[in-house]
């Protein structure tokens, strides 16, 4: 588990967190091809707040997929924390899933029979940590992001914004160094949004934990501070948030 | 993951869809009852024919007259078709043999009081009873004396003393057959059906002697209606045939060239007959119930494939926050065996019922032995490793990214 402190490190670290070299990704159905990524060059340190942005198809959650270890490239390299993801096991990628990344996704994700603390600790009885111990770190992460009295209930009882607090809660409780989601606000209205967000960049700013967030609204990505915009399978800017136009 | 945690995920995921779970566990119920209560009625069976072997006295011959040749017509040959007493003697000297036993018998109306019942009333030598290791429960058998001194004394069979006494100690009693009056000196202790399902307790027996003076007419003096030769060992009875067969050649004349004039039959042959049909009707019965059995497993298979498509999302979700193939493979796999576990105890407990309602029902005794239950729990557990395998492999192959695209 990384040490939230080690994960401030200055920008000349030989091992960034994520460095991505000439990745493509094609999509077969059969014999035809479809490409979808045409070679993204990427690197990111830890403690990083990034906003990806493009058009729906441009292959943004593609590029998740890649970043999160659910999915593999057609070709080019990635490396994460050090590790060659090519040359990793499917146990050792659900390892990686399991501790070094939390996932958001845009529909939330959550088990639906299982009360909010048994989704949260799902991630730490995968790590072989016994339910006891699990509940009680699941709690914790509830109480961080608003929640603490909410474990018993089950997701369909609460709210869409607090539906996705419990998934970051979720994503958060293997502490993890990199969280990726993808167009978390994206079924939640203005409010709840900017609430997700400031969520997002406390735990950025105070926890030092790097973060991805794919996003169709400048007022999301504003909350970044790096921005990546990609056209059709390509980066098309790669710059601060602040002077990039909308 | 530990397994504990497994199991708990495992009961949700049946609680989940409570309908389902319990039609798929009712084909294993069904199929585990099944092949406890078979199992067990089929032993019962075979429990029952070897009683009744036992009853019926070990390494026994029996030898009656007249030959059995190939078409069943059992051919007279002259002065020596019948067997004798002389014959009987003669019997009990050959080696290994322990006891032989002459036997006449007739059926006559036995009468007591006001009370008559046909009954079958046999002429035998105490020798009879050692052979059947059949003791009075009331009174006393008749011995050597009874037999010189041609005393009129009977001893009766249980379903002959209810019948013609009732209630009423039958010993120091009159009954009567042919008219002559004989004091019943023993009641014979409940010996059951013998293996063609006659009752053996429907008898009258009173000394050889006193029978063929008395009352049983037969062929000519002296002969007998067949003889039971008891051996001493079991791995003896085929010498000890050969042996008979012999002797009564010799006596009774026979050229080389003639076939026997009486027939030798080797009653613990017919007895591992009878031990074999059972064991074939145990085996049987539990095919049925293993069918059903397997039938149920498949019900498991089908029902297993339907859930992981259903939950592939959820599949998904779990391999996105740190399952691995593992995980996901143990997870299916404990909800198929935790389904089986389950109807195998409740068909247990079914088949324990049935076996109590045959028991009360028919005259077999059923009974589900602890060893049926441990078998038939390990049975259906490895029901759902094996059917459920296939289903959970499915879904532990499962690519993370297509099970979360899935709608
Ligand atoms: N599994 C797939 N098979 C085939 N094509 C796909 C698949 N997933 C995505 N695509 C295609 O790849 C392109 C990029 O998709 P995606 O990465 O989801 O875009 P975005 O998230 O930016 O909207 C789209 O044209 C989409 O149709
Ligand atoms: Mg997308």
């Amino acid at each position: 588990m990384p040490d939230p402190a080690m994960s401030a490190q200055p920008k000349s670290d030989p091992h960034p967190l994520i460095r991505m070299q000439a990745i493509r990704k094609s999509y077969f159905s059969g014999d035809i091809e479809t490409p979808v990524l045409h070679g993204i060059d990427l690197t990111i340190e830890r403690g990083e707040f990034v906003a990806i942005m493009g058009q729906s198809g441009s292959g943004k959650s593609t590029l998740m997929n890649i970043l999160g270890c659910l999915d593999t490239p057609t070709s080019g390299t990635f490396n994460l924390d050090g590790a060659e993801a090519a040359q990793l096991s499917d146990n050792d990628l659900a390892a990686v899933r399991n501790r070094t990344i939390g996932f958001v996704f845009q529909g939330f994700n959550l088990l639906k029979r299982m009360p909010l603390v048994d989704n949260v600790a799902l991630p730490l009885l995968y790590a072989g940590v016994s339910m006891r111990e699990a509940r009680e770190r699941a709690m914790k992460k509830l109480a961080l992001t608003g929640l603490g009295t909410f474990g018993k209930r089950l997701p369909n009882q609460i709210s869409g914004g607090q539906q996705q607090r419990v998934a970051i809660s979720r994503a958060l409780v293997c502490d993890p160094a990199l969280i990726l989601a993808d167009e978390p606000t994206g079924n939640l209205d203005t409010t709840t949004s900017q609430e997700i967000m400031e969520l997002f960049t406390r735990l950025n700013r105070e926890q030092r934990i790097t973060i991805l967030i794919v996003t169709h609204e400048p007022d999301v990505a504003r909350y970044a501070t790096r921005l990546v915009r990609l056209k059709d399978g390509l980066v098309t800017y790669d710059g601060p948030v602040a002077g990039a136009h909308f | 993951m530990g397994i504990w945690q497994v199991m708990i995920e495992a009961f949700r995921a049946m609680g989940m869809n409570r309908l389902r779970a319990g039609l798929t566990m009712l084909g294993i119920i069904i199929g585990v009852g099944a092949v406890v209560l078979m199992l067990a009625i089929g032993e019962s069976v075979r429990g029952d024919i070897n009683q009744r072997i036992t009853a019926m006295g070990s390494n026994l011959f029996i030898v009656f007259p007249g030959s059995s040749t190939a078409n069943g017509v059992r051919a007279g040959r002259g002065a020596a078709q019948t067997l004798t007493q002389a014959d009987a003697q003669a019997l009990a000297g050959i080696e290994n043999v322990e006891y032989s036993a002459p036997i006449i018998q007739q059926p006559f109306q036995v009468a007591a009081g006001n009370n008559n019942w046909n009954a079958m009333v046999y002429g035998v030598t105490p020798e009879y009873f050692s052979i059947k290791a059949w003791d009075t429960e009331a009174g006393s058998l008749f011995g050597d004396i009874e037999m010189r001194s041609l005393s009129r004394v009977a001893v009766l069979g249980r379903t002959t003393a209810q019948n013609l006494f009732g209630d009423m100690n039958p010993v120091g009693q009159t009954v009567r057959i042919r008219n002559k009056p004989f004091e019943v000196i023993g009641v014979l202790a409940d010996k059951g059906s013998d293996l063609g399902g006659g009752d053996q307790d429907d008898a009258v027996f009173v000394p050889l002697a006193t029978a063929r003076q008395q009352v049983i007419r037969t062929w000519f003096p002296g002969s007998v209606n067949l003889i039971m030769v008891q051996a001493a060992r079991a791995d003896r009875m085929k010498d000890v045939e050969q042996d008979i067969v012999q002797t009564l050649r010799i006596r009774h004349r026979i050229r080389e060239d003639q076939e026997d004039d009486f027939t030798v039959r080797d009653l613990s042959a017919i007895a591992e007959a009878a031990q074999g049909i059972a064991t074939m009707l145990t085996l049987l019965l539990g095919a049925i119930g293993s069918i059903s059995l397997v039938v149920g497993g498949i019900g498991i298979m089908n029902i297993m494939l339907v859930s992981v498509t259903e939950r592939t999302r959820e599949i998904g979700i779990r391999m996105a926050i740190g399952a691995k193939r593992r995980d996901v493979l143990l997870q299916f796999l404990t909800e198929a065996v935790v389904i089986c576990v389950c109807g195998g105890a409740i068909g247990i407990a079914l088949a324990y019922a049935g076996g109590l309602a045959v028991s009360r029902f028919s005259p077999l005794a059923v009974e589900i032995s602890s060893f049926a239950i441990a078998i038939a729990f390990s049975f259906s557990a490895m029901v759902g490793v094996f059917f459920g395998f296939y289903p959970a492999r499915r879904a532990a192959g499962l690519k993370p990214v297509e099970a979360l695209r899935y709608e």
